[in-house]
């Protein structure tokens, strides 16, 4: 039996992405990236005073993530408030984000990112990182590169580029896989690499590479929204 | 950027970051990511949010890139105010210790004014008669190290500040503010006859003979701030306040 995706995409073909630079007036980044459906608001404060002060390090400033979907991002209800899911994406979103960043220059200090997610389908974490990322180079603060990241899933055998929710959830086949990648933008140093469901081996060399080419057609949308927010 | 000038305008030394938004023909901008291409070539020398990688210079930040001869830097036109030496800032005392004042200068440490600083030799109980906690003073950032950042009163237009009121705009837009060699900021005191002050860190003061043209010099401050990315600005807010 052959599958084929509900939203009538190509295997490869990313969801339509939207960016937007300078969306929190208050904050000193702030970045909005959505895949279709799924929308990401990033905000970014600092380099800022620590507390609790027994986190400071006097040699580089650290990087603080959180991540939460709000309660209206989901059909059913969201109870709101951290979970241990929101918990997992934030460290991993902070250690996908830390390796393209040097705060050494700020010591003692954090530089703190919101991620929000404010509708979801799928691909939330992808969507925030790539948020985070045009938030922090839009605070200014010193970093290597962009990080852009996606997510490459299962449709039984074919391997497909950025899941919606109906995907994630497909039961059909090999069942559910959901493989979610960030990368330093222009390199091959990959930042994230989760697995959700069952893959073979010898096929992860095509995901990367699937998720290669995605990258880049992120990272030209990121680009062109960092440079657009000079000119409006 | 030369932070020891002797000429003292005004607008305070601040105004040297002015020059970064003007125009120059000899040296070339343009907006750059992080990780981006600015320049290929041997002949380059990466500064200030530059980096060198194998052939390339390659940004290091966000913001406008600018080739002045061979040397490239990046010049950051967002986020939160870093603090550096010789910037003129604005700041709350918030705690008086043995040895000088605590000062709250909106950034990620606080300011030390030392004792020394008083005008007059001063007892260690009347530290409070010279600046209490609460007060307002305009200062200039000495030295910024890990352990903190030390601040000065010696200057021109530093010092405690009263009367007047003080608000806050994002510190990414002070340049604008300002305007090239003062320019804004010299059209606004000259309308409105206010006595104005702009820390580098986004607080501004601002004093004058009444309460309307003190009204009225915020609302032009905000007016520019609102319209950062346009150009030729100053004849803008000049039509402002003939509007006005």
């Amino acid at each position: 039996m052959v599958y084929k995706r509900t939203s009538g995409r190509a295997l490869t073909e990313i969801r339509k992405m939207t960016a937007k630079v300078g969306v929190v007036p208050n904050a000193d980044g702030s970045a909005m990236f959505a895949f279709g459906d799924t929308v990401a608001i990033a905000a970014v404060y600092g380099p800022r005073l620590l507390h609790p002060q027994h986190k400071q390090n006097p040699s580089t400033g650290i990087l603080r993530v959180n991540y939460d979907l709000l309660s209206f991002s989901v059909y059913d209800r969201k109870k709101p408030g951290p979970s241990r899911r929101s918990q997992e994406i934030s460290k991993v979103t902070e250690w996908a984000l830390s390796p393209v960043l040097n705060l050494k220059e700020f010591p003692n200090t954090v530089v703190d990112v919101q991620i929000y997610i404010i509708q979801a389908d799928a691909g939330t974490r992808t969507a925030g990182i790539n948020a985070a990322s045009m938030a922090l180079a839009h605070a200014g603060i010193p970093m290597k590169n962009l990080v852009t990241s996606i997510s490459v899933g299962k449709l039984d055998k074919d391997l497909i580029v950025d899941l919606d929710k109906s995907e994630e959830d497909f039961e059909g086949g090999e069942g559910p896989t959901d493989f979610p990648i960030a990368k330093i933008a222009n390199t091959d140093e990959y930042t994230l690499m989760q697995l959700d469901g069952k893959i073979q081996p010898e096929v992860v060399k095509k995901v990367l590479k699937l998720a290669d080419k995605a990258c880049e057609e992120i990272y030209e949308v990121q680009k062109k929204a960092l440079k657009e927010v000079v000119s409006q | 950027m030369i932070m020891m000038r002797n000429k003292i305008n005004e607008a305070h030394e601040a105004a040297e970051e002015v020059s970064d938004y003007s125009e120059d023909s000899n040296k070339k901008r343009k907006i750059v990511i992080p990780g981006e291409i600015i320049v290929k070539g041997e002949d380059y020398l990466p500064s200030e949010g530059a980096r060198r990688e194998g052939d390339n210079i390659v940004a290091s930040r966000f913001g406008l890139a600018e080739e002045a001869g061979r040397v490239v830097k990046v010049i950051s036109i967002s986020g939160a105010f870093i603090p550096r030496r010789g910037n003129v800032v604005i700041g709350r005392v918030i705690d008086i210790t043995f040895y000088g004042w605590l000062i709250d200068i909106d950034c990620a440490s606080s300011g030390f004014l030392p004792v020394e600083e008083s005008p007059r030799f001063i007892r260690k109980e009347e530290m409070s008669s010279f600046l209490a906690i609460g007060d307002v003073v305009a200062a200039k950032i000495w030295s910024v190290k890990p352990k903190g950042i030390d601040v000065i009163l010696k200057g021109k237009g530093l010092g405690k500040l009263e009367g007047g009121f003080i608000f806050r705009v994002i510190p990414s837009r002070v340049p604008r503010v300002i305007g090239r060699e003062g320019s804004m900021i010299n059209l606004i005191k000259e309308k409105t006859g206010c006595n104005v002050t702009v820390g580098q860190n986004g607080w501004i003061w601002i004093k004058g003979p009444n309460t309307d043209s003190e009204i009225k010099a915020r609302k032009a401050i905000e007016f520019i701030v609102d319209k950062v990315h346009v150009e030729g600005l100053t004849d803008k807010v000049e039509e402002w306040f003939n509007k006005n």
